[in-house]
C-alpha cells in the first residue's frame, strides 16, 4: 500500500510541472493588462504604470517571470493577489470552505439519489420508472448548467419564494467564523433560524452543481449494476435462499460500486469546473467565484496560484478514490 | 416416496426469434440417498431443467408442468417466499464454474457463515465454528486460516470444495451438482467427484448430477436420465444402460467413449443438436440417427416401457437390434440428401 501511494505520488510531478505551465500562459494569452485595469477609469501617468510594471515583474521577459513563479511554487509562495495584496494561499483557503461545503454537499446529493436510482432502474430494467429515469438523467446531463441555475431561481426563488436567490446565509445572521463551513458554524451560533437559513441557501446551488454528477452516477450505476446481475456469483446468491433485496443490495450492489466509485473519482474535477458556474450565478463567495472575478481583472497571481491550487486538490481526491477503490475491491488490494 | 418428482416439465424461453423450448415434457424421480445422473450434450436442456426446479432461470422462462414434488411441497405452486426457505437449505445446487460462482467482494467465510445466518439463525461464533467444520469436510486444508481468504486467492479446486461447503452447509435432502467438474483440472475433476460421493455416503442426501461426461457417471451414478434436445430419451439404472442401451442416441454416445472404440478412429455423432429454428417435425434424433426411417422423421416417438429404458424412440434398441425396425432399405441416407 505504501509503495502504491509513493509511486501515485511520483505520478503528479508531470502533472504539477504542466499544470503550471498552462496555468502561467494561458492567463497571459487573454487580452488585457492587470495594471491598466488596477487604474480603473482615471488611468495613470507612464511613469506610475512603469513602475507598477516592474514592481509585479511584468516587464522582465516572460522566461524570466516564469522561472521566478515556479521557484516560488517549488517554495510553497503561490504569490501575492495584486488586486487585494493578500497571499493567494490565505485567499484561497479563506473561500475554499464555501466552495468545498458546495461540492461536498453536491456529491452528498448525487450519491445519494443516483446510485439507488440506477440500482432501481437496473433491477427493474424496461420498466417506467428505467426509462423515466435514464430520460431524465439524459436530459440533467445535457442541460447547461447555468440555465438550469436560472431556471431553479425563476421557479423556486421568484415564483415559488421558496428560496432565497443567492449567498450562503441572510444578511439577518451574523456570527464569528468557526470552520467556515456555515452550516457548522450556524448550528455552533446557538441562533435560532440560522441553521435553516444557511441550509435554504445551499438547496438551489446543491441541486445545480449536482445535477450532472447524479446524472452520470446514476446511468454508471444502472449499467454496472446490469452487468453484475448478470454474473454466476449472483445466481450462486439466489441458489442460497436469500430474499432479493439481500441479492441486489448486500452480494451486487458492491461489486457494481467498483466502477461506480471511480465515476465519482472523476466527477470531482467537473465538480471545480462547475463549481465556477454555479458560484457565480448564486453569488456564492468560493474559490469559483473568486476564480471568475480574477480573470475579470486579470489577476496573474490569484489565476495561476488558484488554478494550481484547484489542481492540487483534484489531484489529491482522485488518489483518496484510488484508495477507497482498493478498501472495496479486495483484489486490487492484494494485488499492491 | 421420492424426495423429488418432476412431472412433465417444459421451459420455454423468449426470445428475439419467438419462443424456444429449452426443455420439453421432462419427467424425473429421486429417491432418497440415491445419485441420479443427467447427461446430455450442451444445449440439451439438462441444466435448465434443474434451474427452474431452483427458481433461478431469469423472467424469459416460462415454466409448465403437471408436477415439481420437492419434499412433499409442489415448487410449482409456493410462493416465492416459501421457495427461499427450502432452497440453499433443504435443497442445494453447484454450478460449473467455481471461480466466478463466488462473490469476488466477500471472504469464502463470511459467504459459508451467510447460508448458516439466513436458514438456521446461527450466531456469529456458532457459524464460525460450523464454517471451519465444513470446509475440513470438504477437504481444505488448515481450515481456519482460510476463512479470511477471497475466492481469487484461491484455486478453482478449492473455490468448488467452498462451493461444496456451502451448499451443503444445511444438510440438504438433495444437492444437485451441475456439471461441478467442467471446468477444473483432470486430476481435481476426480477429486471432486470422490468428495461428493463421499459427502453423499456420508449424510445420505441424495443427489442428481448433470454432466456430459460418461466417464464420471459410470463411476458415480445410481441411475441415469439422458436428455437430447430438451427432451428425456432414455432412464435406467447405470449398470444397465452401459450394458444395454435402448435408444439409438444412448447407443452412440457409449460408442463414442475411447475406451470403448474398436475402431482406429473414434466413432462421433454427425451433426449437431437441433436449435430453435431446425427443430424436426418428428424425433428430434432422426436427422442424426442411424436407424432413421420414414416414420422416425414425420412422427414423434412416444415414451416406451421401463423394459425398454423408457427410450423416446420408434424402435428402441435390444441388444443393439432396433426392435420393430424395418430393416435397412427403410433407413434414410441423410448424407446423400443433405
Amino acid at each position: 500500500m505504501f509503495g502504491f501511494i509513493l509511486r501515485r505520488l511520483s505520478l503528479l510531478i508531470p502533472t504539477f510541472l504542466g499544470v503550471s505551465l498552462v496555468a502561467f500562459f494561458f492567463i497571459r494569452l487573454l487580452p488585457g493588462d492587470p495594471v491598466l485595469l488596477l487604474a480603473g477609469e482615471r488611468g495613470m501617468s507612464p511613469d506610475r504604470y512603469a513602475e507598477l510594471m516592474h514592481r509585479f515583474g511584468f516587464d522582465l521577459p516572460l522566461w524570466q517571470q516564469f522561472i521566478y513563479y515556479f521557484t516560488d511554487l517549488l517554495h510553497g509562495d503561490f504569490g501575492t493577489s495584486i488586486s487585494t495584496k493578500k497571499p493567494i494561499f490565505t485567499e484561497f483557503f479563506t473561500l475554499f470552505p464555501a466552495t468545498l461545503e458546495l461540492s461536498f454537499c453536491a456529491v452528498i446529493f448525487a450519491v445519494a439519489l443516483g446510485v439507488p436510482a440506477g440500482v432501481i432502474a437496473a433491477v427493474k430494467r424496461n420498466s417506467w420508472f428505467d426509462h423515466t429515469a435514464m430520460g431524465t438523467a439524459l436530459v440533467g446531463y445535457s442541460m447547461p448548467i447555468f440555465w438550469w441555475a436560472l431556471l431553479l431561481i425563476i421557479v423556486f426563488s421568484v415564483m415559488l419564494g421558496w428560496t432565497p436567490v443567492s449567498g450562503r446565509i441572510s444578511l439577518m445572521f451574523f456570527f464569528p467564523k468557526v470552520t467556515g463551513f456555515m452550516l457548522i458554524d450556524s448550528l455552533l451560533s446557538g441562533k435560532a433560524g440560522a441553521f435553516q437559513s444557511a441550509m435554504s441557501h445551499l438547496i438551489l446551488p446543491t441541486i445545480v452543481l449536482g445535477t450532472i454528477p447524479l446524472a452520470v452516477i446514476a446511468r454508471q450505476t444502472r449499467s454496472a449494476m446490469l452487468e453484475v446481475l448478470g454474473e454466476d456469483y449472483i445466481r450462486t446468491a439466489k441458489a442460497k435462499g436469500l430474499s432479493p433485496f439481500r441479492v441486489v443490495a448486500v452480494h451486487a450492489l458492491r461489486n457494481a460500486l467498483i466502477p461506480v466509485i471511480t465515476t465519482i473519482g472523476l466527477q470531482i474535477g467537473v465538480l471545480m469546473a462547475g463549481a465556477i458556474l454555479t458560484e457565480t450565478i448564486f453569488s456564492w463567495p468560493g474559490v469559483g467565484k473568486w476564480m471568475v472575478d480574477s480573470i475579470f481583472r486579470r489577476d496573474y497571481p490569484a489565476v495561476q496560484g488558484g488554478l494550481v491550487l484547484i489542481a492540487l486538490i483534484v489531484m489529491a481526491v482522485n488518489l483518496i478514490v484510488d484508495m477507497l477503490y482498493g478498501l472495496v475491491n479486495p483484489k486490487i488490494r492484494h494485488q499492491r | 416416496m421420492p424426495i423429488l418428482e418432476i412431472s412433465n416439465l417444459s421451459v420455454d424461453f423468449r426470445t428475439v426469434g419467438g419462443q424456444f423450448r429449452a426443455v420439453d415434457g421432462v419427467s424425473m424421480t429421486v429417491d432418497p440417498g440415491e445419485i441420479v445422473s443427467i447427461v446430455g450434450e450442451s444445449g440439451s436442456g439438462k441444466s435448465v431443467s434443474m434451474l427452474a426446479l431452483m427458481g433461478l432461470l431469469p423472467w424469459t422462462a416460462t415454466i409448465t408442468a403437471d408436477k415439481m414434488m420437492f419434499d412433499g411441497k409442489d415448487l410449482l405452486t409456493i410462493p416465492a417466499r416459501e421457495r427461499r426457505r427450502i432452497i440453499g437449505n433443504d435443497l442445494a445446487m453447484i454450478f460449473q464454474e467455481p471461480m466466478s460462482s463466488l462473490n469476488p467482494c466477500y471472504t469464502v467465510g463470511w459467504q459459508i457463515g451467510e447460508v448458516l445466518k439466513v436458514h438456521l439463525g446461527l450466531n456469529k461464533r456458532a457459524r464460525r465454528d460450523r464454517t471451519v467444520e465444513l470446509l475440513e469436510l470438504v477437504g481444505i486444508p488448515s481450515a481456519s486460516e482460510r476463512l479470511d481468504t477471497y475466492p481469487h486467492q484461491m484455486s478453482g479446486g478449492m473455490n468448488q470444495r467452498v462451493m461444496i461447503a456451502m451448499a451443503i452447509a444445511c444438510n440438504p435432502k438433495l444437492l444437485i451438482a451441475d456439471e461441478p467438474t467442467t471446468a477444473l483440472d483432470v486430476t481435481i475433476q476426480a477429486q471432486i467427484l470422490d468428495l461428493l460421493a463421499k459427502l453423499q455416503r456420508d449424510t445420505g442426501m441424495a443427489l442428481v448430477l448433470i454432466t456430459h461426461d460418461m466417464g464420471v457417471v459410470a463411476e458415480t451414478a445410481n441411475r441415469v436420465s439422458v436428455q437430447y434436445a430438451g427432451q428425456k430419451v432414455e432412464e435406467q439404472p447405470v449398470s444397465q444402460l452401459f450394458a444395454d442401451p435402448h435408444h439409438p442416441y444412448t447407443a452412440a454416445l457409449l460408442s463414442a467413449l475411447p475406451e470403448r472404440a474398436t475402431t482406429r478412429r473414434l466413432p462421433s455423432i454427425p451433426g449437431v443438436v437441433p436449435g430453435q429454428y431446425d427443430r424436426p417435425a418428428g424425433c428430434l434424433f432422426s436427422p442424426r440417427c442411424d436407424f432413421a426411417t420414414e416414420r422416425c422423421v414425420e412422427k414423434a416417438p412416444v415414451t416406451q416401457g421401463q423394459a425398454a429404458g423408457y427410450a423416446l424412440c420408434h424402435y428402441p434398441l435390444n441388444q443393439g437390434k432396433p426392435v420393430g425396425h424395418p430393416g435397412p432399405a427403410a433407413i434414410l441416407d441423410r448424407r446423400l440428401s443433405a
